[in-house]
């Protein structure tokens, strides 16, 4: 699904990708980890066609993506910051992003998942942070892509919406979904992650089950088997 | 590309600034107009604060929508969009709504008072044309700007700074440079100098088709007398366009290769 061959990617002296390969071929939830500056979100950027390698192939579906842009069609992403245009209303954005591809989309079932309903009819520019987030979540996953890109998806979410958010994540997965999410909360990886996959100077350092990573590491829990890592690598 | 026209139009006509700008037009013609009585005249001041204002308002809005847009600009990167038409798509929407403003502004109370059965329409006319033309100029100057700094305090400082250089210091300069030369033949390097700044072109353009040219400045004098009024006319209108594809090109060059 995802070939990424050895890419690389400089930012003026700094090299944030390192002749990175990753291979992604199943469905389930795939959790990229890994400190700050670590390449996580170029690495996003980059099979979205949003930061062009320096170096390398990426292929998804079997499509060499580099400077092309109808293969996003097939993708789902969140990004991090959830900031719309003021001045439209919830349900125009909902319609704009709609409008740009030509496929079936769901977003009923899933305002009525968050309970948008009342918030339709206003503009962006008056939601609160979280409200905002659910819209993103909305433009997300109403398209029932087969790969998504998940950015930090729980930013500003309530307890109630995370339930919802972890639910959906999991029904998408048990409908053969491909799942990547980069996040900081260690207690949503345990319990959502099949695979992490480690990113440390730009390269691949670890790609396993959760399980794999604290028997490698001999710790209880996650946060601790993240610090051995960083401790052992002198980060 | 027409999809994103569509949105960013709408988002941004029923934003508070554009409707201030259309006020500001609108009170500054009624003003004008109704004390003054007298359409020439009018026109002469509103070029006046056409070619100083537009440009400012263009350049300020450019880097402004473009840096408060950038999450959103992020969200459109990822779906199935070329980037051209992401960005020309934002480009002419704010362009357009700008000139929207402008010309509805000034076209209420100048149709109010009955300018298309006047003999001053055609100025009035190419008056609009050349503010929208500079609103297109300057907002494109402005998402070049934003296209190449990240830093949103040096984009803003840069915009402000080229506003003040074209509409200002470019002049004076310019006047220096006259005195300065004053035994030597340079009325070619005048008609060039001239060509390099928009503003300063806008203003030879209607200052040509007013008639006024002798009162209003040495390039205007030059001008008139080099081409004679259409010919004049028609060639500062193309160098104008061409201050409009230039920098069109260069947004689509730079959003190609930049990593966001």
């Amino acid at each position: 699904m995802i070939h990424i061959e050895s890419i690389s990617k400089s930012f003026g002296k700094l090299k944030v990708l390192n002749q990175l390969n990753l291979s992604i071929d199943r469905e389930g939830i795939f959790v990229i980890l890994g400190p700050n500056g670590s390449g996580k979100t170029t690495l996003i950027k980059s099979l979205l066609g949003m930061v062009i390698p320096d170096g390398g192939d990426i292929r998804i579906f079997g499509e060499a993506i580099i400077k092309q842009w109808k293969y996003r069609e097939k993708i789902d992403y969140l990004p991090q910051i959830a900031n719309f245009p003021a001045n439209l209303k919830v349900s125009e954005m909902i319609e704009l992003i709609k409008d740009l591809r030509d496929v079936d989309t769901r977003e009923q079932d899933l305002i009525q998942l968050f309970g948008l309903s009342p918030y339709l009819n206003k503009k962006l520019g008056q939601l609160s942070g979280g409200t905002k987030q659910k819209v993103n979540l909305v433009l997300t996953f109403m398209f029932d892509s087969q790969l998504i890109i998940l950015d930090e998806p729980t930013s500003g979410l309530d307890p109630i919406a995370m339930l919802h958010l972890k639910d959906l994540i999991r029904k998408e997965k048990a409908r053969g979904k491909t799942i990547l999410i980069t996040t900081h909360i260690m207690d949503f990886v345990e319990e959502m992650a099949d695979q992490i996959v480690f990113l440390l100077d730009g390269k691949i350092y670890f790609k396993g089950s959760v399980k794999e990573v604290l028997e490698k590491t001999k710790q209880a829990d996650l946060e601790h088997a993240i610090a051995q890592i960083l401790k052992e690598e002198n980060v | 590309m027409f999809k994103i026209i569509r949105y960013s139009f709408f988002d941004l006509v029923r934003s508070r600034w554009s409707i201030v700008y259309f006020g500001f037009y609108f009170l500054l013609g009624m003003a004008l107009l109704f004390l003054n009585n007298d359409a020439s005249k009018a026109i002469i001041t509103m070029m006046n604060v056409i070619v100083v204002l537009t440009p400012l308002i263009g350049i300020l809005f450019g880097v402004m929508y473009f840096y408060n847009s950038k999450e959103f600009t992020e969200l459109l990167l990822a779906q199935p969009l070329k980037r051209s038409s992401i960005f020309i798509g934002q480009y002419l929407g704010l362009a357009i709504s700008l000139s929207l403003s402008l010309i509805l502004g000034l076209g209420i109370p100048f149709a109010l008072y009955g300018i298309f059965a006047s003999e001053s329409v055609t100025s009035f006319i190419l008056l609009l044309t050349v503010g929208t033309l500079l609103g297109f100029i300057f907002v494109a100057l402005a998402f070049n700007i934003g296209l190449a700094n990240p830093n949103k305090i040096k984009g803003f400082g840069m915009a402000i700074l080229l506003w003040l250089f074209l509409a200002v210091v470019y002049d004076g300069l310019f006047l220096i440079s006259l005195v300065m030369f004053d035994d030597y033949p340079i009325d070619k390097f005048s008609l060039i100098a001239s060509m390099f700044n928009p503003i300063d072109l806008s203003r030879i353009l209607i200052i040509l088709k007013l008639d006024i040219s002798v009162l209003l400045g040495y390039t205007g004098a030059l001008f008139q007398h080099f081409f004679g009024t259409s010919f004049g006319m028609i060639s500062s209108l193309g160098v104008l366009l061409l201050w409009c594809v230039i920098p069109i090109r260069l947004i689509l060059h730079q959003a190609k290769n930049k990593d966001f």
